[in-house]
Protein backbone atom coordinates (compact mmCIF):
# COMPACT_ATOMS: atom_id res chain seq x y z
CA UNK A 1 0.00 0.00 0.00
CA UNK A 2 1.20 3.94 -0.84
CA UNK A 3 1.33 6.30 1.85
CA UNK A 4 -2.46 6.64 3.04
CA UNK A 5 -3.60 10.23 2.04
CA UNK A 6 -4.37 12.85 4.85
CA UNK A 7 -7.70 11.85 4.71
CA UNK A 8 -7.73 8.41 5.37
CA UNK A 9 -5.79 9.17 8.41
CA UNK A 10 -7.99 11.61 9.36
CA UNK A 11 -10.60 8.85 9.01
CA UNK A 12 -8.46 5.98 10.93
CA UNK A 13 -7.96 8.62 13.51
CA UNK A 14 -11.63 9.66 14.06
CA UNK A 15 -13.30 6.12 13.54
CA UNK A 16 -11.38 3.32 12.98
CA UNK A 17 -8.42 3.80 15.77
CA UNK A 18 -11.84 4.43 18.42
CA UNK A 19 -13.52 1.29 17.16
CA UNK A 20 -10.83 -0.30 17.14
CA UNK A 21 -10.12 0.27 20.82
CA UNK A 22 -13.91 -0.77 21.94
CA UNK A 23 -13.22 -4.00 19.93
CA UNK A 24 -10.12 -5.07 21.31
CA UNK A 25 -11.78 -4.48 24.68
CA UNK A 26 -15.27 -5.86 24.07
CA UNK A 27 -15.70 -7.54 20.42
CA UNK A 28 -18.15 -5.75 19.96
CA UNK A 29 -17.26 -4.60 16.51
CA UNK A 30 -16.63 -8.12 15.80
CA UNK A 31 -19.90 -9.12 16.55
CA UNK A 32 -21.73 -6.69 15.08
CA UNK A 33 -20.16 -7.78 11.86
CA UNK A 34 -21.00 -11.32 12.69
CA UNK A 35 -24.87 -10.29 13.12
CA UNK A 36 -25.30 -8.08 10.60
CA UNK A 37 -22.82 -9.20 7.65
CA UNK A 38 -24.19 -13.06 7.14
CA UNK A 39 -24.49 -14.99 4.06
CA UNK A 40 -27.68 -15.91 3.41
CA UNK A 41 -29.20 -18.32 0.09
CA UNK A 42 -29.30 -16.58 -3.10
CA UNK A 43 -32.74 -17.02 -3.43
CA UNK A 44 -34.00 -15.34 -0.24
CA UNK A 45 -37.27 -13.55 -0.80
CA UNK A 46 -39.61 -11.10 0.65
CA UNK A 47 -41.13 -13.62 2.40
CA UNK A 48 -37.92 -13.90 4.34
CA UNK A 49 -38.05 -10.03 6.10
CA UNK A 50 -41.38 -10.87 7.96
CA UNK A 51 -39.66 -11.40 11.20
CA UNK A 52 -37.32 -8.55 10.90
CA UNK A 53 -40.72 -6.56 10.53
CA UNK A 54 -42.18 -8.14 13.78
CA UNK A 55 -38.94 -7.26 15.53
CA UNK A 56 -39.04 -3.28 14.33
CA UNK A 57 -42.88 -3.72 14.96
CA UNK A 58 -41.65 -4.51 18.68
CA UNK A 59 -39.36 -1.67 19.14
CA UNK A 60 -42.27 0.79 18.17
CA UNK A 61 -43.92 -0.79 20.38
CA UNK A 62 -41.52 -0.53 23.54
CA UNK A 63 -40.11 3.14 21.90
CA UNK A 64 -43.82 4.55 22.19
CA UNK A 65 -44.65 2.71 25.47
CA UNK A 66 -42.26 3.66 27.43
CA UNK A 67 -43.26 7.48 26.31
CA UNK A 68 -47.08 6.80 26.90
CA UNK A 69 -45.47 5.47 30.42
CA UNK A 70 -44.54 9.00 31.09
CA UNK A 71 -48.47 10.71 31.25
CA UNK A 72 -50.32 7.33 31.34
CA UNK A 73 -51.48 6.20 35.20
CA UNK A 74 -52.90 3.33 36.34
CA UNK A 75 -55.12 4.56 38.98
CA UNK A 76 -58.85 3.63 39.44
CA UNK A 77 -59.20 6.51 41.82
CA UNK A 78 -61.76 9.16 40.74
CA UNK A 79 -60.26 12.36 39.54
CA UNK A 80 -62.03 14.83 41.41
CA UNK A 81 -61.69 17.54 38.59
CA UNK A 82 -62.91 15.06 35.34
CA UNK A 83 -65.13 12.96 37.52
CA UNK A 84 -63.66 10.33 35.90
CA UNK A 85 -61.24 7.69 37.24
CA UNK A 86 -57.60 8.70 36.74
CA UNK A 87 -56.61 5.98 34.09
CA UNK A 88 -59.35 7.22 31.88
CA UNK A 89 -58.42 10.31 32.36
CA UNK A 90 -54.43 10.74 31.40
CA UNK A 91 -55.53 8.48 28.28
CA UNK A 92 -58.23 10.93 27.41
CA UNK A 93 -55.22 13.78 28.37
CA UNK A 94 -52.57 11.92 25.93
CA UNK A 95 -55.27 11.51 23.04
CA UNK A 96 -56.99 15.14 23.28
CA UNK A 97 -54.48 17.53 25.02
CA UNK A 98 -50.71 16.69 24.59
CA UNK A 99 -49.07 17.41 21.81
CA UNK A 100 -49.12 14.47 18.78
CA UNK A 101 -50.23 12.67 21.81
CA UNK A 102 -52.73 10.74 19.80
CA UNK A 103 -50.12 9.96 16.99
CA UNK A 104 -47.66 8.14 19.89
CA UNK A 105 -51.04 6.66 21.42
CA UNK A 106 -52.52 5.62 17.99
CA UNK A 107 -49.01 4.04 17.30
CA UNK A 108 -48.98 1.96 20.42
CA UNK A 109 -52.68 0.91 19.95
CA UNK A 110 -52.63 -0.26 15.93
CA UNK A 111 -49.00 -1.57 16.38
CA UNK A 112 -50.27 -3.64 18.98
CA UNK A 113 -52.18 -5.23 16.09
CA UNK A 114 -49.63 -5.13 13.65
CA UNK A 115 -46.98 -6.90 15.88
CA UNK A 116 -49.52 -9.76 16.75
CA UNK A 117 -50.06 -9.84 12.69
CA UNK A 118 -46.62 -9.79 11.47
CA UNK A 119 -46.31 -12.54 13.83
CA UNK A 120 -48.45 -14.80 12.72
CA UNK A 121 -47.55 -13.85 8.86
CA UNK A 122 -43.53 -14.61 10.07
CA UNK A 123 -44.47 -17.79 11.70
CA UNK A 124 -46.91 -19.44 8.93
CA UNK A 125 -43.89 -18.05 6.19
CA UNK A 126 -41.60 -20.60 8.39
CA UNK A 127 -43.94 -23.29 8.60
CA UNK A 128 -44.72 -22.96 5.00
CA UNK A 129 -41.11 -23.13 4.43
CA UNK A 130 -40.53 -25.79 6.61
CA UNK A 131 -37.98 -23.75 8.31
CA UNK A 132 -38.83 -25.05 11.49
CA UNK A 133 -37.00 -28.58 10.80
CA UNK A 134 -32.93 -29.00 11.80
CA UNK A 135 -31.25 -27.48 13.54
CA UNK A 136 -33.71 -24.82 13.83
CA UNK A 137 -36.61 -26.40 16.39
CA UNK A 138 -35.06 -24.42 18.88
CA UNK A 139 -35.89 -21.15 16.84
CA UNK A 140 -39.10 -22.95 16.51
CA UNK A 141 -39.97 -22.97 19.98
CA UNK A 142 -38.72 -19.88 21.54
CA UNK A 143 -40.88 -18.00 18.80
CA UNK A 144 -43.90 -19.69 20.09
CA UNK A 145 -43.08 -18.46 23.29
CA UNK A 146 -42.65 -15.21 21.68
CA UNK A 147 -45.80 -15.08 19.96
CA UNK A 148 -47.35 -16.20 23.87
CA UNK A 149 -45.73 -13.61 25.97
CA UNK A 150 -47.10 -10.71 22.91
CA UNK A 151 -50.16 -12.20 23.57
CA UNK A 152 -50.19 -11.66 27.00
CA UNK A 153 -48.89 -8.16 26.09
CA UNK A 154 -51.87 -7.56 24.60
CA UNK A 155 -54.23 -9.02 26.68
CA UNK A 156 -52.05 -6.93 29.89
CA UNK A 157 -52.37 -3.80 28.14
CA UNK A 158 -55.88 -3.77 26.43
CA UNK A 159 -57.40 -3.12 30.06
CA UNK A 160 -55.13 0.08 30.92
CA UNK A 161 -57.36 2.46 28.83
CA UNK A 162 -60.16 1.32 31.93
CA UNK A 163 -63.34 2.43 29.82
CA UNK A 164 -65.90 -0.01 29.48
CA UNK A 165 -64.43 -2.02 26.15
CA UNK A 166 -61.59 -2.37 28.21
CA UNK A 167 -63.04 -4.11 31.47
CA UNK A 168 -65.84 -6.48 30.01
CA UNK A 169 -62.45 -7.66 27.60
CA UNK A 170 -60.75 -7.90 30.45
CA UNK A 171 -63.42 -9.48 32.62
CA UNK A 172 -63.91 -11.94 30.26
CA UNK A 173 -60.02 -12.55 29.50
CA UNK A 174 -59.89 -13.46 32.86
CA UNK A 175 -62.76 -15.73 33.53
CA UNK A 176 -61.59 -17.99 30.35
CA UNK A 177 -58.20 -17.97 32.08
CA UNK A 178 -60.52 -19.50 34.92
CA UNK A 179 -61.94 -21.88 32.45
CA UNK A 180 -58.78 -24.01 32.84
CA UNK A 181 -58.79 -27.47 34.48
CA UNK A 182 -57.43 -27.62 38.24
CA UNK A 183 -55.13 -24.22 38.24
CA UNK A 184 -58.02 -21.95 36.39
CA UNK A 185 -59.73 -20.41 39.04
CA UNK A 186 -56.38 -19.95 40.72
CA UNK A 187 -55.09 -18.26 37.93
CA UNK A 188 -58.16 -15.91 37.56
CA UNK A 189 -58.56 -14.88 40.74
CA UNK A 190 -54.51 -14.00 41.04
CA UNK A 191 -55.10 -11.82 37.57
CA UNK A 192 -57.58 -10.20 38.93
CA UNK A 193 -56.37 -10.08 42.70
CA UNK A 194 -59.28 -11.04 44.02
CA UNK A 195 -63.06 -12.82 43.16
CA UNK A 196 -63.25 -9.49 40.46
CA UNK A 197 -61.77 -6.56 38.69
CA UNK A 198 -61.28 -4.16 41.06
CA UNK A 199 -59.27 -1.24 42.24
CA UNK A 200 -55.66 -3.42 42.36
CA UNK A 201 -55.90 -5.22 39.43
CA UNK A 202 -55.23 -1.98 36.94
CA UNK A 203 -51.86 -1.30 38.47
CA UNK A 204 -51.30 -5.23 38.28
CA UNK A 205 -51.60 -5.50 34.65
CA UNK A 206 -49.56 -2.30 34.14
CA UNK A 207 -46.57 -3.50 35.75
CA UNK A 208 -47.29 -6.89 34.13
CA UNK A 209 -47.53 -5.05 30.81
CA UNK A 210 -44.62 -2.43 31.76
CA UNK A 211 -42.35 -4.82 33.63
CA UNK A 212 -42.53 -8.38 34.06
CA UNK A 213 -43.55 -9.14 30.71
CA UNK A 214 -41.37 -7.14 29.20
CA UNK A 215 -38.44 -8.72 31.27
CA UNK A 216 -39.50 -11.91 29.85
CA UNK A 217 -40.22 -11.07 25.80
CA UNK A 218 -36.64 -9.18 25.40
CA UNK A 219 -34.61 -11.73 26.28
CA UNK A 220 -36.65 -14.63 24.76
CA UNK A 221 -35.92 -12.17 21.52
CA UNK A 222 -32.58 -12.03 22.05
CA UNK A 223 -32.19 -15.75 21.97
CA UNK A 224 -34.46 -15.92 18.93
CA UNK A 225 -32.17 -13.30 17.06
CA UNK A 226 -28.95 -15.00 18.62
CA UNK A 227 -30.05 -18.55 16.89
CA UNK A 228 -31.20 -16.87 13.49
CA UNK A 229 -27.56 -15.82 13.01
CA UNK A 230 -25.98 -18.76 14.36
CA UNK A 231 -27.94 -20.76 12.13
CA UNK A 232 -28.79 -18.69 9.16
CA UNK A 233 -31.39 -18.11 6.78
CA UNK A 234 -33.17 -21.50 5.10
CA UNK A 235 -33.42 -21.86 1.22
CA UNK A 236 -37.12 -21.23 -0.07
CA UNK A 237 -38.45 -25.16 -0.73
CA UNK A 238 -38.35 -24.43 -4.00
CA UNK A 239 -34.97 -23.36 -3.89
CA UNK A 240 -32.73 -25.67 -6.88
CA UNK A 241 -29.73 -25.28 -4.77
CA UNK A 242 -31.19 -26.43 -2.02
CA UNK A 243 -32.29 -29.23 -3.91
CA UNK A 244 -28.61 -29.76 -4.36
CA UNK A 245 -28.55 -29.05 -8.35
CA UNK A 246 -24.97 -27.90 -9.61
CA UNK A 247 -24.73 -24.35 -10.47
CA UNK A 248 -24.48 -23.16 -13.33
CA UNK A 249 -20.80 -22.75 -14.10
CA UNK A 250 -21.24 -19.23 -15.16
CA UNK A 251 -21.45 -18.39 -11.58
CA UNK A 252 -18.90 -15.26 -10.73
CA UNK A 253 -16.84 -16.52 -7.29
CA UNK A 254 -19.01 -14.11 -5.53
CA UNK A 255 -21.82 -15.75 -5.66
CA UNK A 256 -20.92 -18.53 -2.94
CA UNK A 257 -21.17 -16.28 -0.80
CA UNK A 258 -24.66 -15.10 -1.91
CA UNK A 259 -23.22 -11.39 -2.46
CA UNK A 260 -23.49 -11.27 -6.52
CA UNK A 261 -27.61 -11.39 -7.51
CA UNK A 262 -28.86 -12.13 -10.62
CA UNK A 263 -25.80 -14.35 -12.48
CA UNK A 264 -27.21 -17.40 -13.80
CA UNK A 265 -29.14 -20.17 -11.66
CA UNK A 266 -32.99 -19.97 -12.13
CA UNK B 1 -4.96 -25.50 57.38
CA UNK B 2 -5.73 -28.68 59.65
CA UNK B 3 -8.27 -29.18 56.68
CA UNK B 4 -5.20 -29.49 54.28
CA UNK B 5 -2.68 -31.27 56.62
CA UNK B 6 -5.41 -33.82 56.41
CA UNK B 7 -4.96 -34.62 52.84
CA UNK B 8 -1.11 -34.07 52.54
CA UNK B 9 -0.77 -36.49 55.25
CA UNK B 10 -3.50 -38.73 53.70
CA UNK B 11 -1.78 -38.28 50.34
CA UNK B 12 2.10 -39.03 51.81
CA UNK B 13 0.63 -42.15 53.80
CA UNK B 14 -0.63 -43.55 50.39
CA UNK B 15 2.84 -42.95 48.11
CA UNK B 16 4.53 -44.34 50.71
CA UNK B 17 2.30 -47.22 51.50
CA UNK B 18 2.13 -48.72 47.97
CA UNK B 19 1.62 -51.96 48.70
CA UNK B 20 -1.99 -51.18 50.00
CA UNK B 21 -4.90 -51.29 47.23
CA UNK B 22 -6.79 -48.63 48.24
CA UNK B 23 -8.43 -46.76 45.72
CA UNK B 24 -8.27 -43.06 47.09
CA UNK B 25 -7.44 -41.05 50.16
CA UNK B 26 -10.66 -39.22 52.25
CA UNK B 27 -11.84 -35.94 50.91
CA UNK B 28 -11.88 -32.70 52.94
CA UNK B 29 -14.00 -33.31 55.61
CA UNK B 30 -16.28 -30.63 57.87
CA UNK B 31 -15.48 -32.24 61.24
CA UNK B 32 -12.05 -29.64 61.78
CA UNK B 33 -15.01 -26.78 61.29
CA UNK B 34 -17.22 -28.41 63.78
CA UNK B 35 -14.12 -29.31 65.88
CA UNK B 36 -13.00 -25.70 66.72
CA UNK B 37 -16.20 -24.48 66.85
CA UNK B 38 -16.53 -26.85 69.87
CA UNK B 39 -13.05 -25.59 71.26
CA UNK B 40 -14.35 -21.97 70.25
CA UNK B 41 -17.33 -22.94 72.61
CA UNK B 42 -15.11 -24.06 75.55
CA UNK B 43 -13.23 -21.00 75.39
CA UNK B 44 -16.17 -18.91 75.31
CA UNK B 45 -17.20 -20.97 78.29
CA UNK B 46 -14.63 -19.88 80.25
CA UNK B 47 -15.53 -16.50 80.22
CA UNK B 48 -19.28 -16.91 80.08
CA UNK B 49 -21.23 -20.40 81.77
CA UNK B 50 -19.31 -23.78 82.65
CA UNK B 51 -22.21 -25.02 81.08
CA UNK B 52 -21.04 -24.11 77.71
CA UNK B 53 -17.44 -25.36 79.00
CA UNK B 54 -18.84 -28.59 78.68
CA UNK B 55 -20.90 -28.22 75.79
CA UNK B 56 -17.91 -27.10 74.29
CA UNK B 57 -15.47 -29.90 75.24
CA UNK B 58 -17.99 -32.21 74.28
CA UNK B 59 -18.42 -31.06 70.65
CA UNK B 60 -14.96 -31.05 70.38
CA UNK B 61 -13.93 -34.29 71.76
CA UNK B 62 -17.06 -35.84 69.53
CA UNK B 63 -16.31 -33.97 66.52
CA UNK B 64 -12.26 -34.48 67.73
CA UNK B 65 -12.76 -38.13 66.87
CA UNK B 66 -14.11 -37.98 64.17
CA UNK B 67 -11.77 -36.04 62.46
CA UNK B 68 -9.39 -38.53 63.72
CA UNK B 69 -11.60 -41.30 62.47
CA UNK B 70 -11.81 -39.73 59.00
CA UNK B 71 -8.06 -39.36 59.00
CA UNK B 72 -7.28 -42.54 60.00
CA UNK B 73 -9.67 -44.35 58.29
CA UNK B 74 -7.68 -45.71 55.27
CA UNK B 75 -4.66 -47.13 57.71
CA UNK B 76 -7.95 -48.60 59.70
CA UNK B 77 -10.40 -49.66 57.21
CA UNK B 78 -10.48 -53.00 55.59
CA UNK B 79 -9.33 -53.33 51.95
CA UNK B 80 -12.37 -53.18 50.44
CA UNK B 81 -13.33 -55.97 48.61
CA UNK B 82 -13.06 -55.17 44.61
CA UNK B 83 -11.45 -57.17 41.91
CA UNK B 84 -9.36 -54.27 40.02
CA UNK B 85 -8.89 -56.87 36.81
CA UNK B 86 -12.36 -56.60 35.70
CA UNK B 87 -12.71 -52.77 35.77
CA UNK B 88 -12.46 -51.95 32.24
CA UNK B 89 -13.29 -48.36 31.95
CA UNK B 90 -10.88 -46.88 29.85
CA UNK B 91 -10.41 -44.23 31.71
CA UNK B 92 -10.57 -45.36 34.98
CA UNK B 93 -7.47 -47.89 35.05
CA UNK B 94 -7.20 -50.78 37.73
CA UNK B 95 -5.74 -50.27 40.74
CA UNK B 96 -2.75 -52.47 40.26
CA UNK B 97 -1.44 -50.35 37.10
CA UNK B 98 -2.93 -47.13 38.94
CA UNK B 99 -0.26 -44.23 38.42
CA UNK B 100 0.41 -42.82 41.90
CA UNK B 101 -0.99 -39.36 40.81
CA UNK B 102 -4.05 -40.14 39.83
CA UNK B 103 -4.11 -42.30 43.48
CA UNK B 104 -3.53 -39.07 44.76
CA UNK B 105 -6.69 -37.57 43.64
CA UNK B 106 -9.78 -37.29 46.29
CA UNK B 107 -12.67 -38.53 45.48
CA UNK B 108 -14.35 -35.31 46.48
CA UNK B 109 -11.50 -32.30 45.85
CA UNK B 110 -11.41 -29.35 47.70
CA UNK B 111 -12.92 -27.22 44.60
CA UNK B 112 -15.99 -29.50 44.13
CA UNK B 113 -16.71 -28.90 47.73
CA UNK B 114 -16.37 -25.47 47.18
CA UNK B 115 -17.99 -25.77 43.85
CA UNK B 116 -20.44 -27.36 45.63
CA UNK B 117 -21.17 -25.16 48.79
CA UNK B 118 -21.10 -22.10 46.44
CA UNK B 119 -24.02 -22.92 44.45
CA UNK B 120 -25.85 -24.30 47.51
CA UNK B 121 -25.47 -21.25 49.54
CA UNK B 122 -26.20 -19.33 46.35
CA UNK B 123 -29.21 -21.43 45.95
CA UNK B 124 -30.07 -20.45 49.78
CA UNK B 125 -29.81 -17.06 49.49
CA UNK B 126 -32.01 -17.09 46.54
CA UNK B 127 -34.43 -19.10 47.62
CA UNK B 128 -34.86 -16.91 51.03
CA UNK B 129 -35.14 -13.47 49.09
CA UNK B 130 -37.64 -15.56 46.18
CA UNK B 131 -40.03 -17.20 48.76
CA UNK B 132 -41.45 -14.15 50.15
CA UNK B 133 -41.85 -12.21 46.77
CA UNK B 134 -43.26 -14.99 45.13
CA UNK B 135 -45.75 -15.18 47.84
CA UNK B 136 -46.17 -11.82 48.09
CA UNK B 137 -46.99 -11.96 44.35
CA UNK B 138 -49.74 -14.55 44.34
CA UNK B 139 -51.09 -14.48 48.53
CA UNK B 140 -52.79 -11.02 48.68
CA UNK B 141 -55.43 -12.20 45.62
CA UNK B 142 -56.22 -15.19 47.72
CA UNK B 143 -55.98 -13.69 51.45
CA UNK B 144 -57.56 -10.01 51.10
CA UNK B 145 -61.18 -10.39 49.73
CA UNK B 146 -63.11 -9.26 52.36
CA UNK B 147 -66.28 -7.15 51.23
CA UNK B 148 -68.39 -5.75 53.37
CA UNK B 149 -72.28 -6.88 54.04
CA UNK B 150 -74.69 -4.97 51.25
CA UNK B 151 -77.75 -3.69 53.20
CA UNK B 152 -80.37 -3.20 50.41
CA UNK B 153 -82.44 -1.21 52.72
CA UNK B 154 -86.03 -2.26 53.79
CA UNK B 155 -88.13 -5.08 52.60
CA UNK B 156 -90.67 -2.89 51.48
CA UNK B 157 -89.21 -1.70 48.60
CA UNK B 158 -89.22 -4.82 46.79
CA UNK B 159 -92.84 -5.72 45.97
CA UNK B 160 -93.76 -9.71 45.90
CA UNK B 161 -93.35 -11.45 42.97
CA UNK B 162 -91.56 -9.06 40.78
CA UNK B 163 -87.65 -8.97 39.92
CA UNK B 164 -86.00 -5.33 41.13
CA UNK B 165 -82.46 -4.58 39.65
CA UNK B 166 -80.41 -3.91 43.24
CA UNK B 167 -76.76 -2.19 42.36
CA UNK B 168 -74.81 -1.23 45.17
CA UNK B 169 -71.31 -0.46 45.57
CA UNK B 170 -69.56 -3.87 47.60
CA UNK B 171 -66.69 -1.96 49.06
CA UNK B 172 -67.42 1.99 48.67
CA UNK B 173 -63.67 3.15 49.75
CA UNK B 174 -62.78 0.95 45.60
CA UNK B 175 -65.34 3.51 44.29
CA UNK B 176 -67.32 2.23 40.84
CA UNK B 177 -65.01 -0.36 40.09
CA UNK B 178 -66.60 -2.89 42.98
CA UNK B 179 -70.44 -1.91 41.95
CA UNK B 180 -72.39 -5.03 41.82
CA UNK B 181 -75.77 -5.37 39.98
CA UNK B 182 -78.43 -7.97 42.01
CA UNK B 183 -81.81 -8.58 40.83
CA UNK B 184 -83.72 -9.01 43.81
CA UNK B 185 -87.32 -10.95 43.95
CA UNK B 186 -89.68 -10.85 47.09
CA UNK B 187 -91.09 -15.15 47.26
CA UNK B 188 -93.34 -13.70 49.74
CA UNK B 189 -93.39 -16.03 52.67
CA UNK B 190 -92.03 -20.14 52.78
CA UNK B 191 -93.99 -22.60 53.96
CA UNK B 192 -92.49 -22.39 57.11
CA UNK B 193 -93.87 -18.62 57.82
CA UNK B 194 -89.94 -17.66 56.86
CA UNK B 195 -89.32 -14.44 54.40
CA UNK B 196 -88.60 -15.43 51.24
CA UNK B 197 -85.75 -13.95 48.72
CA UNK B 198 -84.26 -15.03 45.23
CA UNK B 199 -81.74 -13.37 44.99
CA UNK B 200 -79.48 -13.52 41.45
CA UNK B 201 -76.06 -12.28 40.80
CA UNK B 202 -75.98 -10.26 37.72
CA UNK B 203 -72.62 -11.76 36.30
CA UNK B 204 -73.26 -14.20 33.34
CA UNK B 205 -71.77 -17.58 34.54
CA UNK B 206 -70.23 -17.93 30.85
CA UNK B 207 -67.36 -15.40 30.81
CA UNK B 208 -68.77 -13.02 33.90
CA UNK B 209 -70.60 -10.02 31.63
CA UNK B 210 -73.28 -8.18 32.92
CA UNK B 211 -76.51 -10.30 32.49
CA UNK B 212 -79.77 -8.29 31.83
CA UNK B 213 -83.08 -8.65 32.27
CA UNK B 214 -85.44 -9.52 29.33
CA UNK B 215 -88.03 -6.72 30.49
CA UNK B 216 -88.88 -3.13 30.60
CA UNK B 217 -88.08 -0.96 33.42
CA UNK B 218 -90.59 0.56 35.63
CA UNK B 219 -89.25 3.87 35.20
CA UNK B 220 -91.31 5.32 37.87
CA UNK B 221 -90.02 3.32 40.11
CA UNK B 222 -87.11 3.35 40.74
CA UNK B 223 -85.40 4.15 43.69
CA UNK B 224 -82.30 5.10 45.75
CA UNK B 225 -82.06 4.02 48.99
CA UNK B 226 -79.03 4.47 50.93
CA UNK B 227 -76.99 4.31 47.89
CA UNK B 228 -78.52 1.32 46.90
CA UNK B 229 -80.27 1.55 43.35
CA UNK B 230 -83.81 -0.42 43.12
CA UNK B 231 -84.96 -0.10 39.76
CA UNK B 232 -88.04 -2.90 39.19
CA UNK B 233 -88.34 -5.11 36.45
CA UNK B 234 -90.93 -6.97 34.27
CA UNK B 235 -88.82 -9.63 33.34
CA UNK B 236 -88.93 -13.72 33.09
CA UNK B 237 -85.72 -14.27 31.95
CA UNK B 238 -82.47 -12.69 32.02
CA UNK B 239 -80.04 -12.90 29.03
CA UNK B 240 -76.76 -11.85 28.46
CA UNK B 241 -75.41 -9.24 25.76
CA UNK B 242 -71.73 -10.90 25.35
CA UNK B 243 -72.35 -14.46 23.81
CA UNK B 244 -76.27 -15.21 24.17
CA UNK B 245 -76.61 -17.12 27.46
CA UNK B 246 -80.12 -17.35 28.35
CA UNK B 247 -81.57 -17.46 31.67
CA UNK B 248 -85.11 -18.22 33.20
CA UNK B 249 -86.97 -16.66 35.96
CA UNK B 250 -85.18 -18.83 38.46
CA UNK B 251 -81.35 -18.57 37.04
CA UNK B 252 -81.45 -22.14 35.34
CA UNK B 253 -79.89 -21.78 31.74
CA UNK B 254 -82.24 -21.91 28.77
CA UNK B 255 -79.83 -21.20 26.25
CA UNK B 256 -76.74 -20.39 25.22
CA UNK B 257 -73.37 -21.35 26.44
CA UNK B 258 -73.17 -20.63 30.38
CA UNK B 259 -72.36 -23.95 32.52
CA UNK B 260 -74.58 -23.72 35.49
CA UNK B 261 -77.40 -21.60 36.71
CA UNK B 262 -77.20 -17.78 37.94
CA UNK B 263 -74.75 -17.48 40.52
CA UNK B 264 -76.85 -16.42 44.45
CA UNK B 265 -76.62 -14.16 47.30
CA UNK B 266 -77.08 -15.81 50.46
CA UNK B 267 -79.58 -13.27 52.79
CA UNK B 268 -80.42 -12.18 56.39
CA UNK B 269 -83.27 -9.96 57.60
CA UNK B 270 -81.48 -7.53 59.89
CA UNK B 271 -84.12 -4.70 61.55
CA UNK B 272 -86.21 -5.21 58.21
CA UNK B 273 -83.53 -4.44 56.19
CA UNK B 274 -82.71 -7.39 53.46
CA UNK B 275 -79.16 -7.80 53.96
CA UNK B 276 -76.76 -9.88 50.95
CA UNK B 277 -74.76 -12.17 52.52
CA UNK B 278 -72.12 -14.52 50.50
CA UNK B 279 -71.96 -15.45 47.14
CA UNK B 280 -72.57 -18.82 45.93
CA UNK B 281 -72.30 -20.91 42.57
CA UNK B 282 -75.87 -23.03 41.51
CA UNK B 283 -75.96 -26.21 39.61
CA UNK B 284 -79.76 -26.63 39.15
CA UNK B 285 -82.98 -24.83 40.41
CA UNK B 286 -85.78 -27.12 40.38
CA UNK B 287 -89.22 -25.59 41.51
CA UNK B 288 -89.62 -22.05 41.98
CA UNK B 289 -89.78 -19.32 44.75
CA UNK B 290 -89.40 -19.75 47.65
CA UNK B 291 -90.40 -23.77 47.33
CA UNK B 292 -86.97 -23.87 44.96
CA UNK B 293 -84.62 -26.67 45.14
CA UNK B 294 -81.08 -25.05 45.16
CA UNK B 295 -78.11 -27.10 43.96
CA UNK B 296 -75.55 -24.66 46.02
CA UNK B 297 -72.05 -24.98 45.53
CA UNK B 298 -69.54 -22.61 46.95
CA UNK B 299 -68.89 -20.04 44.51
CA UNK B 300 -66.08 -20.24 41.74
CA UNK B 301 -65.29 -18.33 38.41
CA UNK B 302 -67.64 -17.89 35.55
CA UNK B 303 -67.09 -20.94 33.28
CA UNK B 304 -66.08 -23.23 35.97
CA UNK B 305 -68.94 -26.43 36.44
CA UNK B 306 -69.91 -26.97 39.46
CA UNK B 307 -71.52 -30.07 39.30
CA UNK B 308 -71.46 -33.13 36.70
CA UNK B 309 -68.46 -34.75 35.39
CA UNK B 310 -66.87 -32.11 34.45
CA UNK B 311 -66.36 -30.40 38.16
CA UNK B 312 -64.23 -32.88 38.49
CA UNK B 313 -61.62 -30.98 36.53
CA UNK B 314 -62.19 -27.69 39.56
CA UNK B 315 -62.04 -29.89 42.67
CA UNK B 316 -60.68 -27.64 44.93
CA UNK B 317 -61.44 -23.97 43.88
CA UNK B 318 -60.72 -20.40 45.74
CA UNK B 319 -63.26 -19.96 47.74
CA UNK B 320 -63.45 -22.99 49.39
CA UNK B 321 -60.24 -22.02 50.76
CA UNK B 322 -60.16 -18.95 51.20
CA UNK B 323 -63.86 -17.90 52.66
Amino acid sequence: MAAKSKRQQMVDMAVLAPLDWVDERTGAVRGTKWFLFRNVPRDVSWMQTLGSAALTAFIVQALTGGILAMYYEPSAAINPQTGKPVAYSTIETITDELTLGWLVRGMHRWGASVFIILLFLHMGRVFLFGAYKYPRELTWITGVLILATGMLMGFTGYLLPWDQTAYWASAVGINLNGTAPFAGPWLAQFLAGGPEIGTETLPKFYAMHMLLIPGLLIPLIGIHIYLVTRLGVTSPPWSSEAAGRERPPTQPTGARAGLVRGSGGD
Amino acid sequence: MRDRRAIESTAGRELSDTSHDTPHGSGPSLWPIAFAIGVACLLLGLVISWILVVVGAVVAVVFGVLWARGVTRDVRAEVPHVEPETRAVADEPSAATVAPAAELAPAYTRSRFLEASTIGLGAAIGAVVTLPVLGFTVLPSFTNVEESEADLGPLENFPKGTYVIASFLANPAAGEVSRRTTFVRNNGMTDAGEPSFTILYSRCVHLGCPVQPNGPIDEEAIKKVKGVELRPVLAQSFGCPCHGGLYDSEGNRRAGPPVRSMDRYTYSIKNGNLVLGELYAVGNVSGTGASAQIARYPWSVPGTHVDGVEAWLYPIVPSQVTN
